[in-house]
C-alpha cells in the first residue's frame, strides 16, 4: 500500500487538531510546532487570573525563624494582628509544602547555603520576603559575618525595620499578594524577564520601568 | 570581690606553692585580677578551684593589640558560697598561642574555649574537640583579632544598583 | 499480635541504660539523625546531630554559629553610646538585659552614679522584659509540646507588655531605652496607670496558664521526671539561671550581688527539687509572679528626681538648654559626633538575665570606642548541658528538654 502524504487542512479544523495531538502523544512534535500546540490548547488568561487570585490569597509561609524578626513574625499569627484574616496563617514546617519564605533575621555566611537550599527545595511558584534591615542590607551589622539575602536568592518584597512591626510585615505580605495577582510590578521577575516562569530567560529587559518597586507616599493599596 | 589585701594574700598563697606561677596582680574598680604565666595558667585555675572558686562564670579572649604579648585569655571564676569573684588573666603571643585546656577542671569550658580558638586562634592543648564553633569550618582567619578587617560591603539601593552585581547583563 | 502491641513490645525491649541494648555478639544499629538548622522545634537555627538507637538518644552534638553576627566585632567599631543598640540585638528576647549589662559595665568603668529614679525605672523595665521573655518561652515551648492554644494566650499578654515598652520608648523591640548613666527619658504620663492595670491582670493570667498546662495529663507525662540533671553536673557545666535553680540551687544574682537597687525589693527565688523538665517549667512560671511583685514595689516606691545622670560629659543635655547655653551646645556636639571617652580598664559586669548570668566584659583603652566587648550569654553555656540531660532518654523528651532549656540562638551565636 502506498502512503500518500498531503498537507494538513486548516489548522483550526477538528481533524487536524486530532492528528496534532496524536503526534504530540507519540513525542514526534518538537520545536516551534510544540510551542504552538501547547499555547493553543491550554486555557490561558482567565484561568491564570483565577489561579493567581487564589494563590495570592492563600500563601503557605514556611516556619523559619532566624533572629529577632522571627519573634515579630510569630506575633503576626497572634490574636492582635491575626494574619488568618487574610489567609496566610497556615505556617508549614517543610519547605516542600510552603510557597512563601519569610527571611526573618540576619543571614550569616554559615546560614546562607542552608537558606539557598531551603529555597531550592520549595516548589514553584515560590516567593520570598526579606524581613528587616539585616537580611535586606545587613542593617547595623555590616561586617564579616553577614551576607545580604539578595546576594544568593531572589527576593520579592523587602520589609524595612529593625525589627519591622507585625503590621509592617502584614503590609509586606499584602504587597506580595498584589504582585502575585498581577496588579503590581513583578520586581525581579520582570527585570529578568521571568514573569510567570521559574527560569531566567534571555531577553531584553525593560529599562523604562523602575527596577525596584519603591513605596510611594500616598499609596494606600494593600494597606 | 576580694579587696586588695585579699588579692595579695591569694597571690602569695599561689606563689608559696609555685614561685613562678604569677607575673603580677591588678586591682581596679573592685575587680581582682591575677596575671598568670601562660604555662602555669592551668595550675593557677586548679588551685583557685580548690580554694573555693569552683564556678567558671566566663572564659573569653582579648586582643591587646598593639601591646605585646597580644592575646589574653581571661577566666572569670566565681565562689558561690562567699559570693566572690576573681579573674585569672594570661597573655600569649600570636605566634605561640598555646594554652592548656581547663576542660578537665570545668567541663563547661568546652564551648568558650572553642570560641576563643575560633575568634582569636589560641590553641588549647587537651581540649576534646577543638574546632571552629561560630564561623564555618572553612573560614580563614580569626575575626576578633584587631588586625582582622571588620568587613562588610556597600549596601545596594536604587541609586547605586546600576553599578553592581544586580545589573542584568 | 496487633501492630500496636507489637510496637509496644519492641519499645519495652529498649533499655534506657547507658549501654546499648543487645547482649554479646548481637549487633545493633545506631542511626545518626540531623535535626536542624531549619527545624521548628529548635527555637531558632540550632543544629543537633543526634545518634539514636531506636527512639533513644545515645549521643547528641549541638552545632551552632548559624546566626553568628559578629556583634562583638561591630561593637569595637562604634562609640560607646552607639554600641547599645547593637548589643541589644544579641539575645533578642532580653534586650533590656543586654543593654543593662553593657551600660552597667561602662558605668563602672566611668565610676558613674546612676540616679535612684533611673535605677527604679530600669528595674521596672527589666522585670517587664523578664515576664515578656518567659511568656515567649512558655508559648513556644507549649507549642512544641503540642499545646497550641497556649501560644495565643501568651502572645496576648506579650503584646500588652510591648505596648508598654512602646509607650515609654517608642519601639516594641530593641528599644534602646537604657543609656549610660540612666534611661533615655522619663516614663510618660499614663504609663503608670497602664502598667498597674497590667500588673493587676498578670497574676490571674499566669494562674490560667497553670490551669491549662498543669492539669493536662499529656503535659505532665512529658515533663515530669524527664531528663533531670543533678546540681554538680550543672555547676561544672557553668549552667545558671532557671535551669540551675530547678535543680535546687538558689543562685540568683539579683539576691546574691544586687545591682540597680534590687536589694530594695522583697521577692523570692523559686527553686525546684528534682531538676527535671517539670521543675524547669515551674521555676520559670513562678518567676512570673515574683517579677510582678518587684514591679509593683518599684512602682510604689518610685523616687522623684532626675532620670539620667547630670554628668554632661556622658549624658546629653536637656533639649531646652541647647538654645540658651553655649556649654550645653558644645557638650551636645561632642557627645553626638565623637561620644564620651572612657578611662582605660577592664570590667566584667554580671546581671541576672531571664536565662541566667548575663555578663558583659568591656575593655576600654581610653578612646571613645571600646577595645573589646564580650557578652557571656547564659544560653551559650546552658546549651552544653543538652548532652548530659538528654542522653539515654527518648527523642520526644529531647524536644521537651530543648523547649524547657529555652536557648535563644541570637544570644548563643552573637
Amino acid at each position: 500500500m502506498e502512503l500518500k502524504r498531503e498537507a494538513l487542512p486548516d489548522p483550526s479544523d477538528f481533524r487536524s487538531r486530532q492528528l496534532l495531538s496524536r503526534e504530540m502523544l507519540r513525542g514526534e512534535l518538537e520545536g516551534e510546532a510544540l510551542e504552538q500546540f501547547v499555547e493553543s490548547s491550554v486555557l490561558t488568561t482567565t484561568v491564570d487570573k483565577a489561579v493567581s487570585w487564589a494563590r495570592g490569597n492563600s500563601f503557605f509561609p514556611l516556619t523559619f525563624g532566624l533572629a529577632c524578626c522571627a519573634i515579630e513574625m510569630m506575633s503576626i499569627v497572634g490574636a492582635r494582628l491575626d494574619i488568618a484574616r487574610f489567609g496566610f496563617e497556615a505556617f508549614r514546617a517543610s519547605p516542600r509544602q510552603a510557597d512563601l519564605l519569610i527571611l526573618s533575621g540576619r543571614v550569616s555566611i554559615k546560614m546562607a547555603p542552608v537558606i539557598r537550599r531551603i529555597y531550592d527545595q520549595m516548589l514553584e511558584p515560590k516567593f520570598a520576603i526579606s524581613m528587616g534591615a539585616c537580611c535586606s542590607s545587613m542593617g547595623v551589622f555590616n561586617n564579616y559575618a553577614l551576607v545580604p539575602s539578595d546576594k544568593f536568592m531572589p527576593i520579592d518584597v523587602h520589609v524595612p525595620g529593625c525589627p519591622p512591626r507585625p503590621e509592617a510585615l502584614a503590609h509586606g505580605i499584602l504587597r506580595l499578594r498584589e504582585k502575585v495577582q498581577h496588579t503590581e510590578k513583578e520586581g525581579w521577575r520582570e527585570r529578568y524577564d521571568a514573569v510567570g516562569t521559574e527560569e531566567i530567560l534571555p531577553g531584553t529587559p525593560d529599562t523604562s520601568t523602575p527596577h525596584i518597586s519603591v513605596y510611594q507616599p500616598g499609596d494606600t493599596a494593600g494597606a | 570581690m576580694p579587696d586588695v589585701t585579699g588579692l595579695e594574700l591569694a597571690a602569695q598563697e599561689l606563689r608559696d606553692r609555685d614561685p613562678d606561677c604569677l607575673v603580677g596582680t591588678e586591682f581596679a574598680r573592685g575587680r581582682a585580677v591575677l596575671l598568670a604565666a601562660p604555662d602555669r595558667a592551668h595550675a593557677v585555675v586548679e588551685s583557685l578551684k580548690g580554694a573555693g572558686y569552683s564556678f567558671l562564670a566566663s572564659l573569653h579572649g582579648v586582643d591587646y593589640w598593639p601591646e605585646e604579648p597580644r592575646l589574653g585569655v581571661l577566666y572569670e571564676l566565681l565562689d558561690m558560697d562567699r559570693i566572690d569573684r576573681i579573674t585569672v588573666k594570661t597573655r600569649v603571643a600570636t605566634d605561640a598561642a598555646t594554652l592548656r585546656s581547663v576542660t578537665d577542671l570545668f567541663p563547661g569550658a568546652d564551648f568558650p574555649e572553642r570560641e576563643v580558638y575560633d575568634m582569636f586562634g589560641v590553641q588549647f592543648d587537651g581540649h576534646p574537640d577543638l574546632r571552629r564553633i561560630l564561623m564555618p569550618e572553612d573560614f580563614e582567619g580569626h575575626p576578633q583579632r584587631r588586625d582582622f578587617p571588620i568587613g562588610g560591603e556597600p549596601v545596594l539601593f536604587t541609586y547605586n544598583e546600576q553599578q553592581n552585581y544586580g545589573q542584568y547583563q | 499480635m496487633s501492630a500496636t502491641s507489637d510496637y509496644r513490645r519492641r519499645e519495652e525491649s529498649i533499655t534506657l541504660a547507658s549501654e546499648p541494648a543487645g547482649g554479646e555478639g548481637e549487633t545493633h544499629e545506631l542511626l545518626t539523625l540531623n535535626i536542624g538548622p531549619h527545624h521548628p522545634a529548635t527555637h531558632g537555627v540550632l543544629r543537633l546531630i543526634a545518634t539514636l538507637e531506636g527512639e533513644v538518644v545515645r549521643a547528641i552534638k549541638p552545632i551552632i554559629g548559624y546566626v553568628h553576627t559578629g556583634i562583638e566585632k561591630t561593637a569595637e567599631d562604634k562609640s560607646y553610646w552607639k554600641v547599645i543598640p547593637v548589643i541589644e540585638r544579641m539575645d533578642y528576647l532580653s534586650y533590656y538585659f543586654n543593654a543593662m549589662a553593657f551600660c552597667g559595665a561602662v558605668e563602672s568603668l566611668l565610676d558613674l552614679e546612676v540616679p535612684p529614679r533611673a535605677q527604679y525605672l530600669r528595674v521596672i523595665h527589666l522585670e517587664l522584659n523578664r515576664i515578656m521573655s518567659h511568656l515567649v518561652w512558655l508559648g513556644t515551648s507549649a507549642l512544641d509540646l503540642g499545646a497550641i492554644s497556649m501560644f495565643w494566650y501568651c502572645f496576648r499578654e506579650r503584646e500588652t507588655i510591648l505596648d508598654l515598652f512602646e509607650y515609654s520608648s517608642g519601639q516594641r523591640m530593641h528599644t534602646r531605652y537604657f543609656q549610660v548613666g540612666g534611661v533615655m527619658e522619663d516614663i510618660p504620663g499614663g504609663f503608670e496607670a497602664k502598667l498597674r492595670k497590667f500588673l493587676a491582670n498578670m497574676p490571674t493570667r499566669a494562674d490560667q496558664y497553670a490551669d491549662l498546662l498543669e492539669k493536662n495529663e499529656i503535659v505532665l507525662q512529658r515533663l515530669q521526671g524527664t531528663c533531670p540533671l543533678d546540681r554538680e553536673t550543672l555547676l561544672s557545666l557553668s549552667v545558671t539561671g532557671p535551669l540551675l535553680r530547678a535543680a535546687g540551687v538558689p543562685w540568683d544574682l539579683r539576691k546574691a550581688a544586687p545591682y540597680s537597687s534590687y536589694d530594695h525589693f522583697s521577692f523570692k527565688i523559686p527553686v525546684g527539687t528534682v531538676g527535671d523538665n517539670y521543675d524547669r517549667y515551674r521555676v520559670r512560671h513562678a518567676e512570673l509572679y515574683e517579677s510582678v511583685k518587684i514591679i509593683e514595689q518599684a512602682l510604689d516606691g518610685l523616687p522623684e528626681g532626675p532620670y539620667i545622670t547630670s554628668d554632661r560629659k556622658v549624658a546629653l543635655p536637656p533639649r531646652h538648654e541647647l538654645a540658651t547655653s553655649m556649654e550645653a551646645l558644645i557638650h551636645h556636639f561632642k557627645l553626638v559626633t565623637e561620644g564620651f571617652r572612657v578611662p582605660p580598664g577592664e570590667v566584667y559586669y554580671p546581671i541576672e538575665g531571664p536565662r541566667g548570668e548575663l555578663g558583659c566584659f568591656v575593655r576600654a583603652d581610653g578612646s571613645a570606642k571600646p577595645a573589646r566587648v564580650h557578652m557571656r550569654d547564659p544560653s551559650f553555656s546552658n546549651l552544653q548541658a543538652t548532652e548530659p540531660m538528654v542522653r539515654d532518654s527518648y527523642i520526644a523528651d529531647l524536644i521537651a528538654t530543648l523547649a524547657m532549656m529555652d536557648p535563644v540562638l541570637g544570644g548563643i551565636d552573637r
